[in-house]
């Protein structure tokens, strides 16, 4: 085991990579600490793969250096950095039994053959697979097959890091709760650093400590769940995490007030007069229909959910999402939109700013 | 539901049935036909039973024949099946060099069957051919016309030479589909190179491998053309397969009786051989659990 750093890492596909389009991966700077769950969380072809193939050693990074435990790892192979990767598509080797499979990352290994057999059967018991060790692997359901990908996975006591590569996209949607209640469960058990890919935030926020938000080759934030979801450091964390994503305003900034088509918005903070392109956001969940206070708006829809009510309105010619609870009424008079001055952000350029505390803004919301 | 039996349907099939007939069904029979009766010319048949079949069937000529012929298949298979997984190994996976690669090695499959006799034919000659005339230059004995040993071999590479890339190219279709995640995954299991082709690429290939293996044999089991040019099915009997002592029997001996019951033994033996074959195949695949 060990801590994994990535220092100034940088990769393009292209041999003679000219300007900064040309680059899958942009420039990341992260240590993975030993021992965590991460999420490495990011849209299609934002660069995760690319990412975790550099980690493992299948990729050979453009610019940069890996570290693991301060060892410079970067043109070392697959094997030499002992680490383990599960892919999205199910690899399994056809002709083996279930229990081959698992053994094979050890017996390439030359481990001692009852270690071999015990490892094997620990792994098959915490995965679910023991009335299937016998069996070929020929020809069984996705999510086995799959089942036994991550068995080979984590079947090596001393990787230096488990990486997962969108492993659970070809499973049931039923199964996907169990599979990843299994890898939460083997990160308890073994203590793998693990780092898991994904496209689907449920996925990232439910199995990982924290989540790293990747954008266009770019790391733009790394948090917990919590932090991604009330203080997104880029508009796109905040449009990415939540559903519906975070609601985007263009607006002047004057100290502690909002100014949106001369209507003012109090904040809880004093941002000054920055220059720039200043937008406001808030997520749907701190907003709330009133019937004076507040902005005017035009209601689009409303869909019921059933827990909470969806409203999509428009406010100024932009398009906002507003989150209701189910027990609250939505009443023909409510045509306005308030904040919470509290959970609003402030984005400059795309980017995060934080003001001074004002201690005021925050009445009148609650 | 109310079904009404209608059977117009038949009438679209006619034209198939009919067509069917004509080129394969009747033309058959008339074989068949010629297999039961005898001809002293004429236009004269009298009927003799089942004669011809016991004649052959006691007759040294087609179990020789068939003997060589089993042979050879087998020779063609052990060299031509693994030579072309190797080839196919070897070949490079992508860029403009893959697609030369794919046309040269189509180019021997584009050669009329007689002109790849008469290639190899002129090759091996140790008086003019570039092959014969090299050997026997080194100081190897080399004549395919008078020594069965060499006409064999010539036969044989000459026949590695012409199919081998049949079944090379169908090992790199077999290769090629394969997803580059078993590859990653193998170098993340640490497997060797040895293990990479055990366990991943053979299993991968099996299914175009059959294929190829089917294809190999029933070819190899007729093949005519070649081997007549080349060797005429000397010296003496060596290279006679079984084809080519049916043509001599049938437009040589113009023995139209024992040539038929011959032709229809050879085409049962094949059809038996290919089931049997495909059967254990298919079966064998069966075998393992499915869910």
């Amino acid at each position: 085991m060990a801590s994994i750093a990535l220092q100034d890492l940088a990769h393009s596909y292209f041999a003679d990579p000219k300007s900064e389009s040309d680059f899958a991966l942009k420039e990341v700077n992260h240590t993975w600490a030993d021992g965590h769950a991460y999420a490495l969380l990011g849209p299609s072809g934002c660069g995760k793969t690319t990412l975790l193939n550099i980690m493992s050693g299948l990729l050979q990074p453009t610019r940069g250096r890996i570290l693991f435990d301060d060892v410079d790892v970067t043109t070392a192979s697959t094997a030499e950095r002992n680490i383990a990767q599960v892919f999205q598509f199910p690899v399994v080797y056809d002709t083996m039994t279930v229990g081959e499979n698992l053994a094979f990352p050890l017996r390439n290994r030359r481990k001692d053959v009852q270690y071999v057999s015990d490892r094997v059967d620990q792994v098959a018991q915490m995965i679910g697979l023991e009335e299937h060790l016998h069996r070929k692997s020929r020809g069984l359901t996705a999510d086995l097959k799959q089942k036994i990908s991550l068995g080979r996975g984590v079947v090596r006591e001393d990787v230096n890091a488990v990486l997962f590569d969108e492993p659970l996209t070809v499973i049931d949607p039923h199964l996907k709760w169990e599979l990843r209640t299994q890898l939460k469960a083997l990160h308890r058990e073994f203590g793998h650093t693990m780092i898991y890919v994904t496209h689907d935030q449920t996925e990232a926020l439910t199995f990982a400590e924290k989540v790293v938000v990747m954008h266009e080759g770019r790391v733009v934030q790394i948090g917990t769940p919590r932090e991604l979801f009330e203080t997104p450091a880029h508009v796109f964390v905040g449009y990415f995490i939540g559903s519906p994503g975070m609601n985007f305003l263009p607006i002047g900034l004057e100290g502690n007030q909002a100014i949106i088509h001369g209507e003012k918005i109090d904040l809880a903070q004093d941002y000054g007069n920055p220059d720039g392109e200043i937008v406001l956001g808030v997520r749907p969940e701190f907003a709330r229909l009133t019937k004076d206070k507040g902005l005017p708006i035009r209601i689009n829809r409303i869909q019921d959910a059933g827990r909470r009510k969806f409203v999509n309105a428009n406010l100024f010619g932009t398009q906002i999402n507003i989150v209701v609870d189910a027990g609250v009424e939505i009443e023909a008079d409510m045509t306005n939109v308030a904040f919470d001055p509290r959970n609003i952000s402030i984005f400059r350029n795309d980017w995060r700013i934080e003001g001074r505390a004002t201690g005021t803004g925050a009445e009148g919301w609650s | 539901m109310q079904r009404s039996t209608n059977q117009r349907a038949w009438f679209l099939v006619l034209p198939v049935l009919v067509l069917v007939a004509f080129s394969s069904v009747i033309p058959m029979m008339t074989v068949v036909n010629y297999s039961f009766q005898d001809s002293f010319g004429g236009n004269e048949f009298f009927w003799v039973g089942l004669e011809w079949y016991r004649e052959l069937l006691r007759s040294e000529r087609l179990w020789d024949a068939l003997g060589r012929q089993l042979l050879f298949s087998s020779i063609i298979l052990l060299i031509e099946i693994p030579l072309g997984i190797l080839v196919a190994l070897c070949m490079p996976k992508k860029g403009w060099l893959a697609s030369l690669c794919l046309v040269l090695m189509a180019l021997p499959l584009l050669i009329p069957y007689n002109v790849v006799g008469t290639i190899w034919q002129v090759f091996g000659r140790a008086d003019i051919g570039l092959l014969g005339r090299s050997l026997s230059d080194l100081g190897i004995s080399f004549n395919y016309a008078q020594n069965a040993f060499d006409a064999w071999a010539i036969v044989v590479v000459m026949d590695v030479w012409h199919w081998t890339s049949l079944v090379a190219l169908l090992a790199y279709a077999g290769l090629r589909s394969i997803p580059v995640a078993y590859y990653q995954a193998a170098r993340i299991d640490q497997a060797s190179r040895w293990s990479v082709f055990r366990f991943i690429e053979l299993p991968k290939m099996r299914g175009v491998l059959i294929i190829a293996v089917l294809l190999r044999f029933m070819d190899s089991f007729m093949i005519y053309t070649e081997p007549f040019v080349l060797t005429g099915g000397g010296p003496g009997n060596a290279t006679t397969f079984l084809s080519i002592d049916l043509v001599k029997m049938a437009l040589g001996q113009f023995d139209l009786g024992p040539a038929a019951a011959f032709s229809l033994m050879y085409f049962l033996a094949i059809l038996l051989i290919s089931y049997v074959f495909y059967t254990v195949m298919i079966s064998s695949d069966k075998a393992e659990p499915q869910s």
